[in-house]
């Protein structure tokens, strides 16, 4: 009988999780990949994992890329879920990125500036061409530790000396942390900047690409763009002094925007800001123009297009509640849909029984139907 | 389970929550912010319900979850196995026997006691958003009861089709104050909400919400005086028991347009079946 097909969930999940497991290994004459291989040749899927999943451990992420099956969206839903049950025994102080061990820098506004420009290892002027040589194990070279790069100064300090940019918020205030507190509006920028660090890299270049093409536009500079490690530290209160705890990879983008002044104001420039875990340039530039594009209503701006909806960015920025919510569908919903079936069912009886109901200007579906039937 | 607490949630996470369910409990239908967990269920899947679960659930419970009425539809049975698995309670399919149970998109047709409590998975918390996509601006409607969107929504349902053609999803007015989503349960169960023993719970993990009904409180379908609500149900008994009075489930038997409708609610059916009703399709219960 045909209703027995619906039966038997208990037995069908631990058959689709043996299939599951069997996929992800796949086929056991190929070794299997290891966490340090992950790490080391997939390093731009782990940095992704470990932002969007807003933790940063590279051997954490390394093990939810396996899992996941290199789906990223898959680990960073992975961490997250792991991330949520860690206890917290401190706030890091905020990290100093000037401070930082630089491997990239640049600048697109200054030719040339303190610390110069470092390209480290870049994308950017390689000549997308398919390497047949990858093909074979290539042995490769050892990496020689070149000499650390000395701190240098950030773009937006060197403006701000001249009074032409912005200066910081006073970054006193304790941040809002969007995982302990749901999201509420207005929403405060160091809470918008948490929700884009976290947001889907997808989205936010969309959203940032839309800023470029007219829908709220900001007239960025790629003011700076840099990459390296940052120091992370904490101050325990029994210490009453900050330790440095460790280091992390992050990329920074600071976008220097137009701004003409308001009557408080003088014109000077603006900044949208991008803080990425990993090496994430293409996310924390996009993200660099979201932030400022949200700032529109703060700078006078009118608020016209969607990068510039502060509630319409932070609640789809997030691909673990995006994921989440349209797979969603794939589940049951017969009850809901039987009552669609008889609901239409019902009004389609009538419809046939009735006179045609009122075309009026032709809107709806009733009126469609009218029109056919005459 | 090692590792993890009872339940999954750290005892500070599970008194949050519960501090958000005392004052959805005072202010019934209203919806509280409260900080959603992450949890190792993607959202859409239940997690604001699980997340209520795992906060008012005890040692001595006794859990029944089902989805669309059903105790073995494979979500059901991935988050009665959660708990059977982070807290050891006994689980159940018997609504009678439960003390808690977890659902999605239906109420079971047993009527529950003032001893039982009801956690509703909620995907879409807020009524009003298919009208207003602003919570900021629904969240000021709520505040000042500005349903007349709704009531307005409503009136062209009934200008364009001469029937509301809302299905499921049914908006209600709790306790004659709030606007309040019920869930994505069919129109059919939203009599049952009325004056309901059992304490209801809703939680909206994605959306961040939690709300509540208390026992006894007053639920009111929206409706207009000249076209009263009408709960909507497949003229049909069913197949398998012969119940009239049950909501029913449309199952395709061939590609010739035949269907076998069927209680939702398993245990309901089960139950009937037991006591010796046979439906058309049905077989007698000494036969397996």
């Amino acid at each position: 009988m045909a209703y027995v097909a619906v039966k038997g969930g208990e037995q069908a999940i631990d058959n689709a999780h043996a299939w599951l497991a069997e996929e992800r290994r796949g086929d056991t004459a190929i070794p299997e990949v290891s966490l340090a291989q992950i790490d080391s040749q997939l390093g731009r899927s782990v940095d992704r994992a470990m932002g969007e999943g807003s933790l940063y451990d590279r051997e954490l992420a390394a093990l939810a890329v396996k899992q996941a099956q290199g789906d990223l969206i898959e680990a960073a839903f992975l961490l997250r879920a792991y991330r949520t049950t860690l206890p917290r025994f401190a706030h890091s102080l905020p990290v100093d990125t000037s401070g930082m061990q630089i491997r990239r820098r640049i600048s697109a506004v200054f030719k040339d500036l303190p610390g110069g420009q470092i390209l480290g290892p870049t994308y950017d002027y390689t000549h997308r061409l398919l390497d047949f040589e990858l093909t074979q194990d290539s042995g490769g070279t050892a990496v020689k530790d070149g000499d650390p790069i000395m701190a240098m100064p950030r773009v937006p300090d060197i403006l701000r000396h001249e009074g032409l940019m912005e200066p910081d918020g006073d970054g006193v205030a304790e941040p809002g942390d969007l995982t302990r507190q749901p999201l509420a509006f207005p929403a405060s920028r160091d809470v918008r900047l948490q929700a884009l660090a976290r947001g889907d890299e997808g989205f936010l270049l969309a959203l940032g690409y839309s800023t470029q093409r007219g829908y709220g536009g900001t007239h960025p500079f790629a003011g700076e763009i840099r990459m390296g490690e940052v120091a992370v530290e904490i101050e325990p209160p029994e210490l009453g002094f900050a330790i440095d705890i460790g280091d992390m990879v992050v990329t920074e983008c600071q976008m220097v925007n137009q701004f003409k002044g308001s009557k408080t104001t003088p014109p000077q420039f603006t900044r949208g800001y991008g803080l990425v875990f990993g090496f994430s340039e293409r996310k924390a530039m996009a993200m660099a123009l979201v932030d400022r594009a949200m700032r529109a209503e703060e700078l006078g701006e009118e608020v016209t297009a969607p990068a510039q909806n502060v509630e319409f960015v932070l609640y789809h920025s997030d691909n673990i509640e995006a994921t989440g919510f349209v797979e969603h569908l794939k589940l049951p919903h017969y009850v809901d849909f039987q009552s669609e079936l008889e609901n239409l069912r019902r009004m389609r009886r009538e419809h046939e029984m009735a006179s045609p109901p009122l075309a009026g200007n032709g809107q709806g579906e009733g009126a469609v139907q009218t029109l056919i039937n005459r | 389970m090692k590792g993890y607490n009872f339940a999954y949630l750290d005892e500070q996470t599970k008194r949050m929550i519960r501090r958000a369910l005392l004052k959805a409990v005072a202010i019934p239908g209203h919806q509280v912010p409260f900080g959603s967990r992450e949890m190792p269920l993607p959202y859409g899947w239940g997690t604001g319900g699980i997340q209520v679960t795992a906060s008012v659930l005890g040692r001595s419970d006794v859990l029944k979850v089902i989805d669309q009425g059903a105790d073995d539809t494979t979500n059901a049975v991935s988050i009665r196995r959660f708990f059977a698995r982070t807290a050891g309670v006994r689980t159940t399919t018997h609504t009678s026997e439960a003390t808690l149970i977890q659902t999605r998109h239906r109420i079971p047709e047993t009527a529950l006691r003032d001893d039982q409590i009801i956690v509703y998975q909620v995907p879409q918390p807020e009524p009003l958003s298919r009208l207003e996509p602003s919570r900021v601006e629904t969240r000021r409607m709520h505040a000042l009861s500005d349903y007349g969107l709704m009531h307005v929504k409503l009136y062209e349902d009934v200008a364009r089709f001469g029937q509301i053609s809302i299905s499921y999803d049914y908006p209600v007015l709790v306790n004659q104050r709030y606007l309040m989503s019920p869930s994505p349960i069919p129109a059919f169960d939203n009599p049952k909400m009325h004056l309901m023993p059992a304490l209801q719970l809703f939680g909206a993990g994605r959306e961040k919400r939690i709300y509540a009904i208390p026992p006894w409180t007053e639920v009111r379908s929206l409706d207009f005086e000249d076209h009263p609500f009408r709960p909507i149900r497949a003229p049909h008994p069913c197949g398998l028991c012969g119940a009239t009075d049950s909501y029913l489930d449309e199952v395709v038997i061939d590609d010739k347009g035949g269907r076998l409708f069927v209680c939702s609610d398993t245990d309901h059916c089960v139950g009937r079946r037991a006591a010796g009703h046979v439906g058309a399709e049905g077989v007698p219960e000494a036969a397996e």
